[in-house]
């Protein structure tokens, strides 16, 4: 499998506090990567940084390299709209629009003007709802609120709606920590079933989570990757001691 | 990613032109404020300084018959008119000009401000001072307006003569620019020069001490009662329902009750700062009562919860810590209401403040007018000289108001806590 | 003056024999005295002290003025205060605790009511005259009739009170007004909410504070010096005759005057709106402005309507702008560029005047003011409603 995305010595500054040291990882096509670690040691941040949202914070300096299909995105000649439209996110808490749930997976489509006519977007969105496994539950109403579905309902529509505009990456900022644990496994289902089509980085404070839904696993530590490697590896092998601690749990 | 389409450049030039209206609409709506406040100090900065012109004035006693026993009867009697125009007509530059034309140079005012300085000095009576005297308003129109000389004859309103003694006098330094603090130590009058705000002011003033007075202790009292100790059944959200729609009432209405029930039906005087000043408390009261429930309601309740678990009752954790927390955000309420008071005109017509009042009030009983007033009822006035006092007027007005903005926003910014 | 002087001495001095009969009798209070603190004797004798100063030097001056009077109450005023602390510092802690609640609770009760009492004597004093009125002029006449000229003698024998052109005049002035106001109102609250960094915030929204204290006598008068007069002179040179007290001018002004109220407004419905649902938007790959105008604005739409309706109930209820620069002529018309008069200034001119208080022209007055006041609610009522309605759908 070819490497999608690969960053290079990635520092990242808010005013004066470095949140981010020299942070080297490569990412798998196809494949589902795990950012693992103790809370506020920077995988938000990090993961910020691969779709460029961390552009709008103020004070903030990124220094390294982030090559997606070999192609720096923090280039000038890069367009932030459509790098957006081939690395999607979904975040920790469901926020659909308060739109109706058509609307919702339309959005993204409409605004890249991805769809010619009505009965192309119509088709778009029964895919990726499909795709999200929403479709049965909604097919019915789909003019309905998107905020009238129950959480877990809500989290898939927002994966829906990233998946609509055609990604090649999907970033998830914990996306399960809000849900019930039924619905925590159907999205991990889900994520599973995604991973044939996208590459998938995910933020989770989960371990177990992390181990069963994932390939590969990078553990951060105060703003630095500390390993990184396949999932099993680091779960059972870890080289390090910080990781070592982490995962039987004696800090974190 | 790299190579923008067509539709891609399209998307962010409106993105562009949609910031830039924004931004636009904003630079536009401030300068226009700038603008308008602008032409206004121009317009009043002009009333600050007075033109005197300097005359050598003979006390002749033959003319100022001076009883001691009863100073100010008898030098009322004196026509200091004729002393001023006998002093002048020494003056060798006003040669060719009638007696007219020499007395419509000075104000009515001087004669008045020079039996002032007699009365106060009568050892002046027998010799000759140099007097700064007044001058008229249309002297200082003209000096102000040098390019109304080039109108028509008919349309200027000095004389020729006239003018070339004024140049004369300023060449060799009889005519003098001073601050007039006229404006600020006389109350209204008829005659624009003499025209000053201080009965506004302290009619001003003496309202929204009544205001105050009123509006503060009962609005806070609502507000604490409604916010901590007020059972939450319907009538009590009724009560506030109706207190949160009093603060929209246009400020007419207020007027209107004003009429109706504080002079109307209780005879308060009409037109004292009394009725004034409890008209503008009915309608501060709402604005001092949401402020002070929105600051009770910022106040963690685990504060309030830290005191119960001490045994505190809850009158001492309403007094003891959420009031004193909570202090910044009334008072900056409070200052707020009290800006709007201040320059607030409507409701004050209704109960009748726009009477012409030339004495400052004396206590809240007397007639007043408050400056708003003062400066609407200015406005009304057609004479040039007016119009240049109305804007001097405003120019005090929104100090005094950007004062009190000042204040509150200092208070809010150094005491307010931040959870 | 003697008399009362006498009484009043006799009453203190009664007062003083029974705190010192209480102090010397009753079994709790002897354990007063001997745990009272240095603090507590101090100020109790501060306070007589002060007291019989104050007796003394009014004793000498015997005059009769108001400020004498005054002084005459805060020394009596105080006098009750000491005896009634000195009382209260014997009860029992608990008891004395129980009744300090009540009576506070008491007291922010009765502050509370006549709070409301307030609401309520607006309504029906304004009522109650506008019945009056209705006495003289048919409620139906009042409400439909196209004919105001209050001064004039009509059919009843009173002057014609159709408040039609009235309403008319209002409507037109709020409607220019609104048209400037709104657009304007809300670019400006989308700019700062959504495009202006912290700095230019922190500078920008108190300035638009500060133009929305601004009294509206500064508006008026410059509606009156500058605006208008500019109007008209615009009108002569392009051929379009514009009156002075044109509505046009007058709605420029009011407009100009509802902005930063529009804005301060609209700017915190857009600001309270989350952070999550911009940030999903912007991941998704819109812009800025798409987002504000396909997600932020349709969100806000409840709060943003809300603050219209707010804003043209204020230029409705508006009087000093209209007074100064609005004419006096009530006319049926559409036409912006002639003079037309509002409800607020004919409440205005048909009180400055030397009538009796019941004539009808003064009634008049207050059946406007009762419309008025009608109007104004009701869009309060139905602002609150709207936002109540969303909150429940969306949240």
């Amino acid at each position: 499998m070819t490497s999608k995305i690969k960053i290079n010595d990635l520092n990242l500054f808010y005013d004066d506090k470095q949140a981010l040291h020299d942070i080297n990882v490569t990412v798998k096509e196809k494949q589902v990567l795990s950012l693992i670690g103790p809370s506020g040691c920077g995988k938000s941040s990090f993961l910020r940084c691969i779709n460029r949202m961390n552009d709008r914070v103020e004070g903030i300096r990124i220094k390294g390299k982030v090559m997606i299909d070999n192609l720096d995105i923090y280039d000038r000649a890069v367009d932030v709209v459509s790098l957006r439209a081939r690395v999607g996110m979904v975040f920790q808490k469901p926020n659909p629009f308060p739109k109706s749930i058509y609307d919702n997976v339309a959005y993204g489509p409409k605004i890249h003007q991805q769809c010619a006519t009505k009965g192309d977007m119509d088709h778009v969105v029964e895919k990726s709802l499909r795709r999200a496994g929403l479709w049965e539950e909604v097919k019915d109403r789909l003019d309905h609120a998107g905020t009238g579905l129950s959480g877990g309902q809500q989290q898939r529509l927002c994966i829906a709606r990233a998946i609509a505009v055609n990604p090649e990456i999907i970033l998830m900022d914990e996306p399960c920590s809000a849900l019930d644990p039924i619905a925590t496994a159907k999205v991990e289902e889900l994520i599973d079933e995604l991973r044939e089509k996208y590459t998938i980085i995910i933020v989770t404070h989960n371990l177990q989570q992390a181990a069963r839904v994932s390939q590969q696993t990078a553990f951060f530590h105060m703003g630095r990757l500390v390993e990184a490697g396949e999932t099993g590896e680091i779960f059972t092998n870890p080289t390090d001691e910080r990781t070592q601690g982490y995962i039987t749990g004696r800090f974190g | 990613m790299t190579k923008p389409s067509k539709l891609l450049k399209k998307r962010h030039r409106r993105e562009t032109r949609f910031r830039f209206y924004g931004f636009a609409t904003i630079v536009v709506v401030l300068s226009l404020l700038a603008l308008m406040l602008i032409s206004i100090a121009i317009k009043g900065s002009s009333v600050f300084s007075k033109a005197y012109i300097g005359v050598e004035i003979h006390f002749y006693a033959s003319d100022i018959l001076f009883d001691p026993t009863d100073p100010e009867g008898s030098l009322r009697k004196v026509n200091f008119r004729d002393v001023i125009y006998k002093s002048m007509a020494l003056n060798g530059d006003l040669k060719g000009m009638s007696r007219n034309e020499v007395q419509q140079l000075i104000s009515p005012g001087a004669e008045f401000m020079l039996f002032d300085q007699v009365r106060q000095s009568p050892l002046m009576i027998g010799g000759k001072y140099l007097v700064w005297l007044l001058a008229s308003d249309d002297v200082d129109y003209f000096l102000k307006n040098p390019e109304s000389e080039k109108k028509r004859a008919s349309e200027r309103r000095l004389t020729n003569a006239q003018m070339t003694f004024l140049l004369t006098e300023q060449a060799s330094g009889k005519l003098q620019h001073k601050f007039n603090w006229l404006f600020f130590t006389e109350g209204d009058s008829r005659s624009p020069e003499l025209a000053g705000i201080k009965g506004a002011l302290v009619g001003s003033m003496l309202t929204i001490l009544v205001t105050l007075i009123l509006a503060f202790p009962f609005g806070i009292a609502a507000a604490v009662y409604i916010e901590e100790f007020a059972p939450p059944n319907r009538l009590v959200r009724f009560l506030e329902l109706n207190i949160n729609n009093l603060a929209s009432v246009p400020s007419i209405v207020f007027g209107l009750l004003g009429l109706a029930v504080f002079i109307n039906l209780m005879h308060v005087p009409r037109s004292s700062a009394l009725v004034g000043g409890m008209t503008l408390a009915l309608m501060i009261m709402p604005t001092i009562f949401i402020a002070t429930r929105s600051a009770l309601h910022t106040v963690p309740k685990a504060i309030a919860r830290a005191a119960e678990a001490l045994g505190a009752s809850p009158v001492q954790v309403v007094f003891h810590h959420k009031i004193p927390l909570a202090l910044p955000g009334i008072l900056t309420g409070t200052i707020l209401g009290v800006a709007r008071a201040l320059g607030e005109s409507a409701a004050l017509l209704m109960v009748g403040m726009v009477a012409f009042v030339v004495d400052a009030p004396t206590s809240i009983m007397d007639p007043a007018t408050v400056l708003p007033v003062q400066i609407f009822s200015w406005s009304r006035n057609p004479e040039q000289g007016f119009e240049d006092h109305t804007a001097a007027a405003i120019m005090v007005l929104l100090l005094f108001l950007m004062a009190f903005n000042l204040v509150a926003i200092y208070i809010r910014r150094q005491f307010e806590h931040r959870w | 003056m003697g008399f009362e002087l006498v009484f009043l001495t006799a009453a203190l001095i009664a007062m003083v024999c029974v705190v010192i009969a209480y102090a010397l009798l009753t079994p709790s209070s002897q354990s007063y005295f001997s745990s009272v603190s240095r603090k507590n004797l101090t100020s109790i004798t501060i306070v007589g002290l002060l007291s019989l100063l104050l007796y003394l030097i009014f004793l000498t001056h015997d005059e009769d003025t108001p400020a004498i009077r005054w002084s005459w109450v805060f020394f009596i005023g105080v006098g009750l205060w000491a005896v009634s602390w000195v009382l209260y510092k014997s009860i029992e802690y608990r008891a004395r605790r129980r009744i300090l609640e009540g009576l506070i609770r008491g007291t922010l009760l009765f502050s509370a009511v006549l709070a409301v009492l307030v609401t309520f004597s607006i309504a029906l004093s304004l009522i109650y005259e506008a019945l009056r009125f209705f006495e003289f002029v048919p409620i139906l006449d009042f409400l439909f009739g196209t004919r105001w000229s209050p001064s004039a003698i009509g059919p009843n024998g009173v002057g014609y009170f159709g408040a039609v052109p009235l309403f008319l005049g209002t409507f037109l002035i709020t409607g220019i007004a609104m048209v400037l106001a709104i657009p304007t109102g809300l670019l400006c609250a989308i700019y700062l909410s959504c495009y202006a960094s912290d700095r230019a915030r922190n500078i920008i929204k108190p300035a638009l504070e500060l133009l929305a204290g601004i009294p509206t006598v500064v508006y008026g008068f410059f509606a009156l010096v500058a605006i208008s007069p500019l109007l008209r002179n615009t009108g002569e040179i392009v051929g379009i005759p514009i009156a002075t007290e044109s509505a046009l001018g007058v709605g420029i002004v009011m407009g100009f005057m509802i902005i930063p109220y529009i804005a301060s407004l609209s700017e915190d419905v857009l600001s309270s709106i989350p952070k999550a649902l911009k940030e999903g938007s912007l991941a998704l790959g819109a812009t800025q402005s798409e987002t504000i105008k396909r997600v932020i604005v349709p969100s806000a739409i409840p709060g943003i309507m809300a603050s219209f309706l707010l804003a043209m109930s204020r230029a409705i209820g508006e009087t000093m702008i209209v007074v100064m620069a609005a004419g006096y002529s009530a006319r049926m018309t559409a036409n912006p560029l002639e003079a037309v008069t509002t409800v607020t200034v004919q409440i205005v001119s048909l009180l400055t005047g030397d009538q009796e208080f019941s004539s009808p022209k003064t009634l008049a007055a207050f059946a406007l003011g009762l419309m008025l006041l009608f109007i104004t609610l009701a869009l309060n009522l139905v602002a609150m409603a709207i936002v109540r309605h969303y909150r429940e759908k969306y949240d």
